[in-house]
């Protein structure tokens, strides 16, 4: 089977229900890619709590090009090139932190929260020469949501909230696990695999890979947690297509809104002493709140192209090249008094358990991705199937198309965005 | 200061050839070979039942129950942890990267007649599918001396510092 010939235009290698295997392997496609998608759209580049303070920044990336996020004095957030406008040194290699602004190491060029140039050293050679005002580092637009800051390098892309849509709704329910509290960033495991970034962004969607690459971790836990996620033959757990790529995975679907509660059903047991510990603090109807969201909520949001919002952490890829991929897991809880402290180290140890390079968790999903990998090097122009269930896929009321949680809905409408955003006009 | 005080200051440091250190860094080795060889049953009873075993993300905290670690195992975790190594079901210990590591650089933090502190240099190399990986790390084992002589060693905590613990590193099928 071979229906791609060589000069197939990129938009042309996904149909809907397949795609070329060469997505995964041609480094052409991923040259455009970093260009059509990454510098094209919002990707998510920081949660509000790692700048919780006028000058607190973060450094991270959009697509290929390394950034800086910052929280100026004046409360607002900003996203700049981490370039220098001299001779393009970096002009800040710390991961975060707190600066007044960013001093350039080779000519001490330095810039303000906001990214504007403030002085040059030795500033007559420059008289006639050039405007200060116009070598403020290169700004991206930056806008968040629930907490979530995103960064374009387009102008003239839509707004965030109309490019999240109908996910609005679900970054909203997300952030319900914080159990009346808002949501902050506990820590974060990092890892990188041998494998192009669409591999990940399928994952997140893979409600059908869980039992089996996942059997380790579900023998590792508590038969609550293991029954919590065994969605397989759960009619009730459905996968949602949101428009724009985005999709939504309920793999617990009465965790969906963590609000709607009818008391019927029992905390985990794995949790008792834990509760007995918050009864000293919270009411009973506040540890309720706060011990069922203690794995989340009982979905993961997939945002195109960058950011899993899952169960209870992020899960952020970022590409490298077209074979290497670095992931991020997220960790947060909710950010409140101090007496939440034992819950917030309890949500860091269900982290450590699953995520992380070490977790019993990841490094089988980063071992089926790295076959994946090698095994689509063999005749690239084969199909990649994400056809699954899509002969049951229904519109829901909401008129987002649905099938079953293990279906392949959320990566169709990943490759339908995909598409869209590669096509040459 | 004064050169005495700065003389008095600097504790006389302990031999390597310390009866006592060189308990200590035979365990060490020990332990080394069986994470080399996948024995994790027996790297396993190296451990007090109290025993850490720690893979810290910040380079700069002791505080591990706070902070997101890579790895946190008190005896129950490591107890599942050596299940998911050697049961056959994790795809990624299945196919782990072969490894040889090499501990050395030691230096004895502190010795009593029980307990020795030692901080050593780890670099270990782990291959797979025509790939070398190297991990770099600093360790310190707080060993907990046998009165029963060395069969009864036993590692009490075990903290493992990448140098790049801050970085992406690949996710692993084997133990560091
Ligand atoms: S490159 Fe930054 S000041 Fe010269
Ligand atoms: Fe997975």
């Amino acid at each position: 089977m071979n229906q791609y010939s060589d000069d197939t235009a990129p938009a042309d290698l996904v149909a809907g229900d397949h795609v070329a295997g060469r997505l995964y392997t041609d480094p052409d496609i991923f040259e455009r890619e970093m260009t059509a998608i990454f510098e094209s759209t919002w990707v998510w580049v920081a949660h509000e709590s790692e700048l919780a303070t006028p000058g607190s920044f973060k450094s991270t990336h959009v697509g290929r090009q390394p950034v800086i996020v910052t929280r100026d004095r004046k409360n607002n957030l900003h996203t700049m090139l981490n370039r220098c406008r001299h001779r393009g040194a970096s002009v800040c290699e710390k991961p975060q932190g707190r600066a007044n602004g960013f001093t350039c190491p080779y000519h001490a060029w330095s810039y303000g929260l906001d990214g504007t140039l403030r002085g040059i050293p030795y500033p007559d050679g420059y008289e006639g020469v050039v405007e200060k005002r116009e070598l403020s580092l290169r700004k991206l637009r930056t806008e968040s949501y629930g907490g979530m800051v995103f960064a374009t390098l387009d102008e003239d892309v839509e707004p965030l909230a109309d490019f999240l849509g109908d996910a609005k709704l679900w970054i909203d329910r997300f952030m319900k696990q914080g159990g009346g509290y808002p949501i902050k960033v506990l820590g974060k495991h990092q890892f990188r695999f041998k494998g192009n970034w669409k591999i990940q962004l399928e994952n997140t969607t893979d409600g059908y890979h869980f039992p089996i690459v996942h059997r380790s971790w579900m023998a590792s836990v508590d038969a609550e947690t293991a029954d919590m996620m065994s969605f397989m033959t759960d009619p009730e757990a459905i996968t949602h297509d949101l428009g724009h790529g985005h999709s939504v995975m309920q793999m617990v679907p009465g965790h969906a809104d963590l609000d709607v509660d009818d008391g019927s059903e029992p905390l985990q047991g794995r949790f008792d002493e834990l509760a007995a510990e918050l009864a000293k603090s919270f009411s009973d109807a506040e540890v309720r709140r706060l011990l069922r969201a203690m794995h989340g909520t009982g979905f993961n949001l997939n945002l195109f192209p960058n950011v899993a919002m899952s169960s209870a952490f992020f899960r952020v890829l970022r590409p490298v090249a077209v074979d290497e991929t670095v992931i991020e897991h997220i960790a947060i809880g909710p950010d409140g008094p101090s007496e939440l402290d034992p819950l917030n180290r309890e949500r860091l140890r269900i982290h450590e358990h699953f995520q992380g390079p070490f977790g019993f968790g990841t490094p089988d999903d980063a071992e089926g991705w790295d076959r994946v990998q090698r095994g689509a090097r063999a005749e690239p122009a084969m199909p990649i199937l994400v056809n699954r269930g899509s002969a049951r896929e229904k519109t829901s009321a909401e008129g987002w198309p649905t099938s079953h949680v293990t279906d392949e809905t959320g990566m169709r409408a990943a490759y339908n965005q995909w598409k869209r955003m590669m096509r040459d006009d | 200061m004064t050169e005495a005080t700065a003389a008095a200051a600097v504790a006389e440091p302990v031999s390597t050839t310390d009866p006592m250190v060189a308990r200590a860094i035979d365990l060490v080795w020990r332990e080394a070979e069986l994470l080399d060889r996948a024995d994790y049953v027996r790297w396993n009873e190296l451990f007090t039942g109290d025993g850490l075993y720690v893979v810290p993300i910040d380079p700069d905290t002791d505080d591990f129950e706070n902070t997101l670690n890579m790895v946190y195992d008190d005896a129950r975790m490591r107890e599942l942890r050596v299940g998911r190594m050697t049961e056959g079901y994790a795809i990624a210990a299945v196919d782990a990267a072969r490894t040889v590591r090499t501990v050395s650089r030691f230096v004895p933090d502190s010795v009593s007649g029980t307990e020795v502190v030692l901080r050593s240099a780890q670099v270990l190399i782990a291959y797979k599918r025509r790939r070398h990986d190297i991990w770099a790390a600093d360790l310190t084992h707080r060993v907990r001396l046998s009165a029963d002589g060395p069969a009864g060693d036993r590692i009490a905590r075990k903290v493992v510092r990448l140098v790049d613990s801050e970085d992406a590193v690949p996710a692993a099928g084997f133990l560091l």
